[in-house]
């Protein structure tokens, strides 16, 4: 299959060129994989070949639209295509071969379903014959990956490959997304079929996700919301899948209610703008997690009340409040809160729809009872919760990096990501997100390992953006053999790793609920990582000072060609405050050492 | 307290698969299953008898529609609906018990359908609280195997689920 650059010129004339021919074209099955990720667009694809998806990979080789990004491993290509996803909204691809190959991707392929991030992973199977065989690598792919994909697909003849693929697209990123497996058995990718064209429309009378929500229900969101006292609005990652950010701003600025972000929701809402009470939940500010606690009317939007949310929900069902929950997904609402009214339908529709609506009412909220809340929400504000020991000149604090970081970055153009850990929450609280997309984080499935390879993922889409990447020394080790893949590809990223010698979440909880017993969470014989980084072809800094903080940054930003691994050593004792311990309600806070 | 839940789903491989695993992974319970091709084969359609509290009915059903090949999900314990289970039952028919067992049948309304010098097989057909009324009602010593294909329901009258 040659396909000319000017053939492939736009997708959509592609596909019609094919469409409208009399005589179909015969093609492999694989062929007609790679003409259908040309039609739906699709640059970047990360993979790694294997025995199954050889007759994918020679498709590939003969065209020149899709780049391949050859990774170390299979759970990074999942990663990067996923990081790729999040910051661009565009449904990320990745391909793997069978057995091993699919098993590897699976704790990418459940980190984003946790987050409903827009995916197709291509998994490559035995032939058709030989499944059920306990053949050489073999793994029953879509029994493996059901409970973790939106849906999955076994392609069992080569004629369904475009109305499959086309399905797998539509269904990764309508409704709530999520991603898609398409298993490919080799004889299926191998064999000759006549094409017909990527079809452009899919029907599927068993998948019609709403976009509208019920007028009804949002007729009494307004009633509710312009007669609050306390009111609240709390917004997860729904809002970034559904591009809603401006209309949120929109919302808040009519209301001037105060709003708070959840871990995945952060950037949806300036973090820098006073009516923002900062992040929500276990690692969230006293005031934010008061003002959920107290609030009279609570607007979620595109968020899902989950547990390291709302701490203890019979606690947080002590306080009366009416509850309006806005929500692609039905199965999130009242699924761990009774609400009280369910608006179903996409955030962005939802919203613009509320905000014609208030305008049309000529309803004010209660700039009295409004005044009230913020006094008691600046009380809330007094007590300074994130103050931490910024000028200590002995040893590196944490909350200093990000600092530092931010206070460089905040006029750049620039993305976050960050593995999972302390790290992850310092990044959330101390970085200060004023954009949508700009923070990438595995928030559901708290994946240790992600932060490069999100990083490369989002650097690959976006050269001209910086991309640091906050990780810790125990999480970079778990895809740190992508630093190789950032050397082949030319995808230059700052990696920042706060490096406290322990696994500090863990150790963190062993401090407080197991009375200081550090069961296997500190790492000896740590590599030199200024070596490694250099043994990849990178730079490597080593950063034992406080006052070396914001010097090294500097230079490291310099340095744009080049991917920068920092290795930060930083105060071995420090905890994420505040904190609600397991168990506890959410203002039942721990706010300081002294709290202990 | 007991549900009966219908669910109109694509007749493909793995759709069974995907409603099963969903009760598995979230917990819930299915107390019987009975699942088939409708008049068009392309559907297939699936009676669930589960338990749960309010709250946990509605996220069945909710995590049940959420599934791309479902095309319809009803809760028909929600209205009026019938329910029939059909039931097979090998008993001991030995000397004086092949009077009694057959008057047994009887009065269930059930029939033999299979017999040998020492052995009936009733076939009975009913709600389940009728099946167990049955099994109650004989010595259990001389039941010697019972299948049974679990609730099958459809709503009553006007009550119509398609896809």
């Amino acid at each position: 299959m040659e396909i000319s650059k000017a053939e492939m010129a736009s997708a959509a004339t592609a596909a019609n060129s094919a469409a409208s021919s009399s005589s179909p074209v015969d093609l492999r099955g694989g062929e007609i994989l790679v003409k259908a990720l040309q039609a739906e667009n699709v640059k970047y694809i990360w993979g790694y070949p294997g025995g199954a998806v050889l007759h994918i990979y020679d498709a590939f080789f003969k065209q020149d639209t899709i780049q391949h990004v050859l990774v170390r491993h299979e759970q990074a290509a999942v990663h990067a295509a996923d990081g790729y996803a999040r910051a661009t909204g565009d449904v990320g691809v990745a391909l793997v071969t069978s057995g091993p190959g699919l098993t590897n991707a699976v704790t990418g392929i459940a980190t984003a379903y946790m987050d409903s991030i827009p995916m197709v992973i291509i998994s490559g199977q035995v032939p058709t014959a030989a499944i059920g065989l306990d053949a050489f690598q073999e793994c029953d792919t879509v029994g493996i990956t059901r409970p973790i994909v939106k849906h999955n697909f076994l392609v069992k003849d080569a004629r369904d490959m475009a109305l499959i693929m086309k399905k797998a697209f539509h269904i990764a990123r309508s409704g709530r997304p999520g991603p898609v497996v398409v298993d490919v058995p080799k004889d299926v990718s191998f064999n000759k079929v006549p094409y017909h064209g990527y079809p452009e429309t899919v029907e599927m009378r068993s998948y019609n996700p709403v976009r509208k929500g019920h007028s009804g229900q949002i007729r009494k969101a307004l009633q509710l919301l312009m007669a609050a006292k306390r009111p609240y609005i709390y917004t997860g990652g729904g809002v970034l899948l559904s591009n809603a950010s401006a209309e949120l701003r929109q919302l808040v600025d009519m209301l001037g209610y105060p709003v708070t972000n959840t871990l995945m929701g952060l950037g949806a809402y300036p973090a820098t703008d006073p009516k923002f009470l900062g992040m929500l939940g276990m690692h969230g500010t006293w005031e934010a997690n008061n003002a959920m606690q107290h609030s009279d009317v609570l607007l979620a939007v595109g968020a899902r009340f989950d547990d390291r949310v709302i701490g203890n929900p019979k606690h947080f069902a002590q306080n009366e409040r009416k509850i309006i929950h806005i929500d692609i997904d039905p199965s999130s609402i009242s699924k761990r809160v009774k609400v009280d009214v369910p608006i179903v339908g996409d955030v962005k529709d939802v919203l613009i729809e509320l905000i014609a609506m208030i305008k049309e009412s000529g309803l004010k909220p209660d700039s009295h009872a409004l005044g009230a809340w913020w006094s008691t929400i600046d009380g809330w504000r007094q007590r300074d919760c994130m103050k931490y020991d910024s000028e200590n000149t002995e040893v590196i604090k944490p909350q200093k990096v990000i600092q530092t970081l931010y206070n460089l970055t905040k006029d750049a153009d620039a993305y976050v990501t960050s593995d999972v850990g302390q790290h992850q929450m310092w990044a959330a609280q101390y970085y200060k997100f004023n954009e949508p997309r700009r923070w990438i984080n595995s928030g559901g499935l708290g994946t240790m390992g992600v932060g490069i390879p999100y990083a490369m993922g989002i650097k690959l889409a976006k050269p001209e953006s910086e991309v640091f990447c906050v990780t810790g020394e125990g999480s970079v080790q778990m895809c740190i053999q992508e630093l190789s893949t950032c050397l082949q590809y030319n995808t230059p990223i700052k990696i920042l790793s706060l490096n406290n010698r322990y696994l500090g979440m863990v150790r963190q909880w062993q401090e407080i609920e197991y009375s200081g017993r550090y069961s296997h969470s500190y790492m000896d014989a740590l590599p030199d990582f200024v070596k490694l980084a250099e043994a990849y072809g990178h730079v490597g800094m080593l950063i034992e000072r406080p006052e070396d903080v914001e010097p090294a940054l500097r230079e490291a930003r310099k340095l744009k060609d080049r991917t920068v691994f920092m290795d930060f050593r930083t105060d071995p004792t420090e905890n994420v405050f505040p904190m609600v311990q397991a168990g506890k309600g959410i203002t039942e806070m721990l706010l300081s050492p002294e709290d202990l | 307290m007991k549900h009966i839940i219908a669910v109109l789903l694509e007749n493909e491989p793995g759709a069974l698969s995907r409603v099963v695993g969903l009760f598995s992974a979230r917990g819930y319970n299915i107390e019987s299953l009975s699942v088939a091709p409708t008049e068009d084969p392309s559907l297939s359609r699936m009676t669930i008898q589960t338990a749960g509290s309010d709250d946990v009915i509605e996220q069945i059903t909710k995590h049940l529609n959420r599934l791309i090949e479902v095309v319809k999900v009803v809760d028909l314990t929600e209205g009026a609906y019938t329910e029939r289970e059909l039931m097979l039952v090998k008993v001991r028919a030995v000397g004086k018990e092949r009077e009694e067992m057959k008057r047994m049948a009887d009065i269930f309304r059930g029939r033999v359908i299979d017999v040998t010098d020492k052995s009936y097989t009733v076939e009975l057909t009913g709600d389940q609280s009728k099946n167990d009324a049955f099994l109650e009602a004989l010595d259990r010593s001389a039941i010697l195997e019972t299948v049974r294909t679990g609730a099958c329901g459809i709503g009553r009258g006007e009550r119509i689920l398609r896809a």
